[in-house]
C-alpha cells in the first residue's frame, strides 16, 4: 500500500520523483530495506504505532524523513545537495508481537554528517525534534540509540566518573550510601544541617538536597550551603572518613547556577547537584565547570517520567542515560527495582549497564537494540533513590551491583532511634552483605539471615529490620520489555 | 573514636579466617593483593607505606594472611589495610580495601575553623596523632582522652 501521509490514500502512483506536490516518504528515499548501516552511522530504534490507514513502512520512512531532511512535500532544493547522504534511512520495520493497535519497531540509520560534534542538544533536536507530534502516528517511542565511536569521541563524558569518584572518596568495593534530607521542603537551613550531620555521622557517605529545594524563602541557598558544609566537615572529624553533601545549585539562569556552584566550591564542598529540568545545554555547561573545578556533579532526573514512562510514547530512559553519559554527569538517578518508583528489574539493569559498562552488547533482556561501545569513556554512578531500606540490602545488591549510590531518605531519617541510628543500620547492612557475598554465600537466599546476624551487635539495625522488615513496593511495571525476536505478551 | 575508613569498619574486627576469605575473593577476581600501613590516618592521606610489592600473582589467600600477620608484628599499633587491586582495562583501580589493624587508642581528629568573610569558614581536619613525630604515635598513654572514650 503506497499512501502518502499528508493525503492518506489519494496520491497517484508512478509520478516523477521531483514533481512538485506530495509523495510517499518511502518513494522520497527514506525507506531503504537494502541499506546496510555503516559503523559510523548513528542508529535509532523507534516503536511506532501508526494511524489505522498508514502502512508501517511508510510510517518508518516518515519518521526517518522528519528526523532528518524531509518536509511534507517535495522541494527542488534537495537537488542542490547530495541528498541521499543526508536522508535518514529506515532500513528495517518489524511488527511487535501481540500488540493491538499494532506496533512496529523501525530501525533508522543517520549519517554522522548530520550532527554537530559534542552536542547532545543538536543530536536530540534532530532525533526527537519534530517527529513525536507527527499526526500520521498514534504514538512514537525512541527505544534505543547506537552512538558510533567516532561520535562518542567528540564528547568528554562524566567530569570524573566512577573510578575517580571512588579514589577521591577512598571508598571501594561496596555501594555508596546516601540520604535525601526530609522533609524536603520547610526545614530551616540550621535544622536542615542537623539532619545532614546526623546522617553522615551515623555512617552514610553522602546526603542530598532534593530536586525542588533550591532557594525558597524558608531556606535560602547560601545559608543552607554554610550549614551543610559545617555538618559535612564535623562528620568527617567524628569518623575520619570523607563525606559529602550534594548542594543543589539548580537556578533560573546559568549565571545564578555558576554563582551558587562557585560558592559551594569556596566553602569546600566536593560535590554539587543539578536537576534535569535545567536542560541539556545547561547540563553541558555545568559538566565543564565541574571538571575544571574538581567537584563531582550529581544529576537528579526531575521530570524524566513525563516522557520515559509510557511504553508506547516518549523516550526510553536508556536513551536518556546514553545522552547523559555523553553530556557528562557523575551521578544520575536511575531507579531502584524494589523501591516506590516505576521500574522493571531487567530494564533497570539495562539502564545501569548503559551508564556504567564500557561495552553494551545487543541484549533484548536488558533492552539493548544495538552494540554500544563507549571507547573507555568514564561511567556514571547510578543512584537508587525512593522507598528503599536496610532490610532490602540483599535485593539491592543483587539487582543493582556495587557501583551505585543507595539513597535511603525515609529509610534513614524515619528510623525510630533517630537519624544517626538509621544511617548506622544502612552502613552495617551493606557491609555485612558485601562480606557475605565475597565469602561466596548465596546472599539473595540467605539475605534476611545475614541481616539478622549482623543486627545482633547493632540495636540500630535490629530496630530498622523490626520497623520496615519486608516492606516492598510491588506493583506491575507500566513500562515492560518486549522484543520482536522474543515474543512476549504486551501489557 | 573509631575511624571508619575501609569497607568493613562497621563490622566487628575481622577474624583471620574472615580476612582470608576476603583476600581469596580478590584473588578469584584476578586482583593483586597489597598490604599498606600508616600512622597518619588523615582521610586525605592517600599514600600509605607499602608492605613490599603488591602480589600480582597471588594464588592462595594464606600467603596474604601471612604477610598481614608479619606486618602486624612489625607495626602493632599502626593502621594496616589490605588493598585488593584490579588491574584490568577500564578498571585499573582498587576493588576492595579494608582495615585489618588499628591502634587500641584512636585519638581521632579535631576540626580547625578559620573564620573568613561573610560567615564563611575554612576547615582543616587535624589528626591529634600528627602532633607526635612518626614512630612515637599511638603508644600507651601518648594521648589524653580527647573524646571521652
Amino acid at each position: 500500500m503506497e499512501v502518502a501521509i499528508a493525503m492518506a490514500g489519494t496520491v497517484e502512483k508512478e509520478r516523477p520523483r521531483w514533481l512538485a506536490g506530495v509523495i510517499p516518504y518511502k518513494t522520497m528515499g527514506y525507506w531503504r530495506p537494502d541499506y546496510e548501516p555503516e559503523d559510523t552511522d548513528v542508529l535509532a530504534a523507534f516503536r511506532l504505532t501508526p494511524q489505522d490507514m498508514v502502512d508501517p513502512e511508510e510510517a518508518g520512512a516518515a519518521v526517518a524523513g522528519e528526523s532528518s531532511t524531509a518536509t511534507w512535500t517535495v522541494v527542488w532544493t534537495d537537488r542542490l545537495t547530495a541528498h541521499e547522504n543526508y536522508q535518514g534511512k529506515c532500513y528495517k520495520v518489524v511488527p511487535v508481537p501481540n500488540t493491538n493497535p499494532p506496533q512496529y519497531m523501525a530501525y533508522i540509520a543517520y549519517k554522522l554528517d548530520l550532527f554537530e560534534e559534542g552536542s547532545v542538544p543538536n543530536l536530540t533536536s534532530s532525533i526527537i525534534g519534530n517527529v513525536f507530534g507527527f499526526k500520521a502516528l498514534k504514538a512514537l517511542r525512541l527505544e534505543d540509540m547506537r552512538i558510533p565511536t567516532q561520535y562518542v569521541k567528540t564528547f568528554q563524558g562524566p567530569p570524573h566518573g566512577i573510578i575517580n569518584e571512588r579514589e577521591m572518596l577512598n571508598k571501594y568495593g561496596r555501594p555508596l550510601l546516601g540520604a535525601t534530607i526530609k522533609p524536603k521542603l520547610g526545614l530551616s537551613p540550621r535544622n536542615y544541617g542537623r539532619v545532614v550531620y546526623e546522617a553522615l555521622r551515623g555512617g552514610l557517605d553522602f546526603t542530598k538536597d532534593d530536586e525542588n529545594i533550591n532557594s525558597q524563602p524558608f531556606n535560602r541557598w547560601r545559608e543552607r550551603s554554610l550549614y551543610c558544609i559545617e555538618a559535612v566537615r564535623r562528620s568527617e572529624e567524628m569518623t575520619g572518613e570523607i563525606k559529602g553533601h550534594y548542594i543543589n545549585v539548580t537556578a533560573a539562569t546559568m549565571e545564578e547556577m555558576y554563582r551558587r556552584a562557585e560558592f559551594a566550591k569556596e566553602i569546600g564542598s566536593n560535590i554539587v547537584m543539578i536537576d534535569l529540568t535545567i536542560g541539556f545545554t545547561a547540563m553541558g555547561s555545568m559538566s565543564k565547570w565541574a571538571r575544571e573545578n574538581t567537584l563531582l556533579l550529581h544529576l537528579h532526573r526531575a521530570g524524566h517520567a513525563t516522557y520515559t514512562r509510557q511504553k508506547t510514547h516518549g523516550v526510553n530512559f536508556r536513551v536518556l542515560s546514553t545522552w547523559c553519559r555523553l553530556i557528562g554527569v557523575d551521578h544520575i538517578h536511575a531507579g531502584t527495582v524494589v523501591g516506590k518508583l516505576e521500574g522493571d528489574p531487567k530494564a533497570i539493569r539495562g539502564y545501569y549497564d548503559r551508564l556504567r559498562e564500557d561495552f553494551n552488547p545487543v541484549d533484548p533482556e536488558r533492552g539493548f537494540y544495538f552494540d554500544q561501545d563507549w571507547c573507555h569513556m568514564p561511567g556514571i554512578m547510578p543512584v537508587a533513590s525512593g522507598g528503599i531500606h536496610a532490610g532490602q540490602m540483599h535485593q539491592l545488591l543483587h539487582y543493582l551491583g556495587e557501583d551505585v549510590v543507595l539513597q535511603f531518605g525515609g529509610g534513614t531519617i524515619g528510623h525510630p532511634m533517630g537519624v544517626s541510628a538509621g544511617a548506622e543500620a544502612n552502613r552495617l547492612a551493606v557491609e555485612a552483605m558485601i562480606q557475605a557475598r565475597n565469602e561466596g554465600r548465596d546472599y539473595m537466599k540467605e539475605g534476611p539471615d545475614i541481616l539478622k546476624k549482623a543486627a545482633k551487635h547493632s540495636a540500630a539495625l535490629a530496630s530498622a529490620l523490626d520497623v520496615w522488615g519486608d516492606i516492598t513496593f510491588d506493583f506491575q511495571s507500566t513500562d515492560t520489555l518486549d522484543t520482536v525476536e522474543t515474543p512476549t505478551a504486551s501489557r | 573514636m573509631h575511624v571508619t575508613q575501609g569497607t568493613f569498619s562497621y563490622l566487628p574486627a575481622l577474624s583471620e579466617d574472615e580476612i582470608k576469605a576476603q583476600i581469596q575473593y580478590g584473588i578469584d577476581q584476578g586482583w593483586a593483593v597489597a598490604i599498606e600501613f600508616t600512622d597518619d590516618i588523615h582521610p586525605r592521606n592517600v599514600y600509605w607505606e607499602m608492605w613490599g610489592f603488591p602480589d600480582f600473582d597471588a594464588k592462595d589467600a594464606a600467603a596474604g594472611l601471612f604477610e598481614v600477620n608479619r606486618c602486624r608484628e612489625a607495626y602493632p599499633s599502626h593502621y594496616i589495610r589490605v588493598t585488593l587491586y584490579n588491574p584490568k582495562l577500564t578498571k585499573q583501580t582498587t576493588g576492595l580495601q579494608f582495615i585489618v589493624n588499628r591502634p587500641t587508642n584512636e585519638p581521632g581528629f579535631t576540626l580547625n575553623r578559620t573564620e573568613v568573610n561573610d560567615r564563611v569558614i575554612h576547615y582543616t581536619l587535624h589528626p591529634y596523632a600528627s602532633e607526635k613525630p612518626h614512630g612515637e604515635r599511638y603508644q600507651e598513654g601518648a594521648y589524653p582522652d580527647y573524646h571521652g572514650n
